[in-house]
């Protein structure tokens, strides 16, 4: 049976939280590819130098935060669908999806007002040139804060659908084990409560009424402290989709199962303890922050590596054990027995390589002291173009390839486009972000329309700065290339009139090691969520006291115009 | 719980690696002595170093001499280093200890010299304090990393960093006002 066929409603919200995901997608990628012509000097046609950061805060806020929730709004539906075997209760899930979708649209109205002369409405230039990160006192549009606290509460709601799902599954099924996907989506649900309280009280409580004028001063510090209390777990939002992919979709398709269940299970409630209390590795740099916080954030983001490894450990075991039901054989042999020219298959594995390199270079952000070299050099987007930008949004496009038929009972076309594709974006990537690393070892500034000087000139490491800066514009353009690949593929699939039977299905094979021999204490949500808000206490408790203690908005600073 | 032989092996691997990463870093703080940028700067009014009425030597940006030490003030603005910006370098000389206090009259900046471990957010109402000895004379490029506004991709600029010997000829441009400093350059041409 097929998804779309047991679960129609379902499978209606699905598609169009994809849909919203992919023109996201589109569009992010549109002024991905704009940036990469522009600070490289290859072409500076399309935008000015100041609308050059117009166009900066569309590609963060579009692809980090719209593409990405959106995506992950619509895997969870399903994901819970499908383990629970239930429709969601389609009211809650509809009043997220609008939610968010208001959302979406207001911040994006608020962006692009910056490129067309940023119009007065209500009072306040229409603008946001304020980066991804909006740190005051840069002003936005209220408009922009409004949009974005919409989206985060729409995504509150997201999760009340999953959470009743699983309620409902629980009073007809007393004493069974929460399925395994159900349960990556709600240990993923509860770290995201815990951790937009940062984001929700820095806009909701701040950012909103200083941008209306109800409050004269915000304190920066705080603000941005706030921000990166949920900065960093955000993160964690994307990647722990993608290893819900990993874990139970791409043993399957390797032609095997889960390694297994207890170990995933440990992985997850490892991320909702240990993703929030470690914001201040974001801010190892920042004034008015005692080195000791520094140092316990430092040591938590190193215990995040666990989890990280671990699933390196399971994802490859499951997969040489898929390889070997293929009658592979040999020690690295076996490499050679997997579906490569599958798509959802070939993505998955490169996002999960490019992780993998992507983990290397974030050990450098945290290292407390070797973060001085690099930090807020273009060595950061070179970072998370491989993990969100690739571990994340790789693994989204390609488990598409194998979800989309299902979520709307279509085969997939363009099968030649999407078996190039993930080879494509692995290539534009690898290009891109190997130049972005080296040229941040040189000291080039990230978030910079044009990376040089009149006082001085930067020296190239491993290689020049012009070959870097071909590199980045020849990666980005490939980039921007793959992405329009997928495109064509899900427009050509989603248009296309259903026939014939689909090759795929949402089953998922029992793990080698199951449910039975994990704990349950791993299932006991009140206990993980009692100790990681206890950790948080101790991270964040004594310098967000010492930040407020002198007044919650002084030091002040008033609204100052970008 | 039932876990593999493999699994355990990969675990203990993987903590060890964390705890050796997290060794590696308390030598840096402790052993080389590597410190962070932390909240002795202490707090300023940003509005006050906007209409440069703070009473403190961020009033008049530039090197002083406080108890025997360099200490460098500088005032991050949109979209200049005062001083460092254009024609207008942080001079200091070569293997003294310089102290920088940095901090922004308007939105939040960076002030990162290039190649070096001075790494440092600049944030209205606090001051950033860091300290370093250039071993090597020479020019090193100042950057401004965090975005402050349309123009953030002109605000960069310089730190010459001068042999010891000739810097002393100079000690008069100390704790004068950066134009000055730029007049006494041009005479020394």
């Amino acid at each position: 049976m097929v998804f779309v066929d047991s679960y129609p409603k379902t499978s209606k919200l699905v598609r169009s939280e994809f849909l919203v995901s992919f023109i996201a997608l589109g569009i992010g990628a549109l002024f991905g590819v704009i940036q990469a012509l522009h600070r490289t000097g290859v072409f500076r046609g399309f935008v000015s130098s100041a609308d050059y950061y117009t166009i900066l805060t569309g590609h963060g806020v579009l692809l980090a935060l719209v593409f990405t929730t959106f995506f992950i709004a619509g895997l969870f539906t399903w994901a819970v669908a499908n383990s629970l075997e239930r429709e969601l209760p389609h009211r809650i899930a509809w009043s997220a999806f609008w939610i968010m979708l208001t959302g979406t649209v207001l911040a994006a109205v608020s962006i692009i007002g910056g490129i067309v002369g940023s119009p007065s409405i209500l009072g306040h230039d229409l603008e946001a040139d304020v980066l991804f990160t909006f740190y005051a006192p840069m002003k936005a549009h209220p408009a922009f804060y409004i949009g974005a606290a919409l989206i985060i509460v729409g995504s509150w709601v997201a999760g009340l659908a999953y959470f009743k799902s699983l309620w409902e599954w629980r009073s007809e099924n007393p004493g069974e084990r929460i399925p395994l996907q159900t349960f990556m989506v709600l240990t993923t649900m509860l770290m995201w409560y815990i951790s937009t309280i940062g984001v929700a009280v820095e806009v909701v409580a701040f950012l909103i009424p200083w941008s209306l004028g109800l409050i004269q001063n915000v304190d920066p510090l705080l603000t941005r402290t706030l921000f990166w209390y949920f900065g960093h777990p955000v993160v964690y939002f994307w990647l722990m989709p993608a290893y819900l992919v990993w874990y139970t979709i791409l043993p399957k398709l390797a032609g095997g199962r889960l390694f297994s269940d207890p170990l995933a299970r440990v992985v997850f409630v490892a991320f909702l303890l240990l993703s929030t209390p470690v914001g201040f590795h974001h801010q190892y740099t920042d004034p008015g922050i005692p080195s000791g916080y520094k140092f316990i954030a430092m040591t938590n983001t190193m215990f995040l590596l666990l989890p990280s490894l671990l699933t390196a450990f399971t994802v490859v075991a499951s997969v040489e054990h898929g390889a070997r039901q293929r009658g592979a054989k040999g020690y690295l042999s076996w490499l050679r027995n997997l579906p490569w020219g599958k798509p959802a298959f070939a993505g998955c594995m490169l996002a999960g390589l490019m992780f993998a390199a992507g983990g290397f270079s974030g050990m450098i952000n945290a290292g407390m002291n070797i973060n001085y070299l690099i930090h807020n050099t273009i060595w950061v987007p070179g970072h998370f173009h491989l993990t969100v930008g690739t571990a994340f949004a790789l693994t989204a496009m390609a488990i598409s390839y194998w979800l989309v038929p299902q979520i709307t009972g279509k085969k997939l076309r363009q099968r030649t486009i999407a078996t190039l594709q993930p080879y494509v974006w692995f290539v534009g990537m690898a290009v891109m972000s190997n130049a972005m690393h080296r040229a941040g070892l040189a000291g080039i500034p990230r978030r910079t329309a044009e990376p040089t000087y009149d006082e001085f000139a930067f020296e190239g490491v491993a290689g020049t700065v012009g070959e870097m800066r071909i590199q980045i514009a020849i990666g980005g353009f490939l980039l921007f290339v793959g992405a329009a690949m997928f495109l064509i593929v899900m427009a050509d699939t989603l248009l296309a009139r259903r026939g014939g039977t689909l090759s795929v299905n949402g089953h998922i094979p029992e793990p080698l090691s199951g449910a039975d021999h994990s704990p349950r204490i791993l299932d006991n949500y009140k206990l993980w969520t009692a100790i990681a808000l206890l950790l948080i206490a101790i991270a964040y408790g004594p310098p967000l006291a010492s930040m407020v203690a002198d007044g919650l908005f002084a030091p002040g600073s008033p609204p100052i115009p970008v | 719980m039932q876990v593999h032989r493999f699994e355990k092996v990969w675990l203990g691997a993987a903590l060890l690696l964390i705890v050796g990463f997290i060794a590696t870093i308390a030598y840096g703080s402790v052993g080389v002595g590597v410190g962070m940028v932390d909240d002795t700067g202490g707090q300023i009014s940003a509005e006050a170093v906007q209409n440069g009425n703070t009473d403190t030597q961020f009033d008049d940006p530039g090197v002083v001499k406080e108890d025997g030490q360099y200490v460098v003030y500088v005032v991050a603005r949109q979209f200049q280093f005062v001083p460092g910006t254009g024609d207008t370098p942080i001079r200091v000389p070569a293997g003294a200890n310089v102290t920088f206090k940095v901090t922004s009259a308007d939105v939040t900046h960076g002030f990162s010299v290039v190649e070096t471990n001075i790494n440092t957010m600049v944030i209205p109402g606090q001051v950033s304090e860091v300290s370093a000895r250039f071993n090597e004379p020479g020019t090193y490029g100042l950057v401004c990393h965090e975005y402050c506004g349309a123009a953030h991709h002109t605000m960069g600029g310089s730190v010459e960093v001068v042999p010891p010997e000739e810097y002393d000829m100079q000690q008069e441009n100390i704790d004068q006002s950066a134009d000055d400093a730029q007049a006494q350059e041009e005479a020394d041409q």
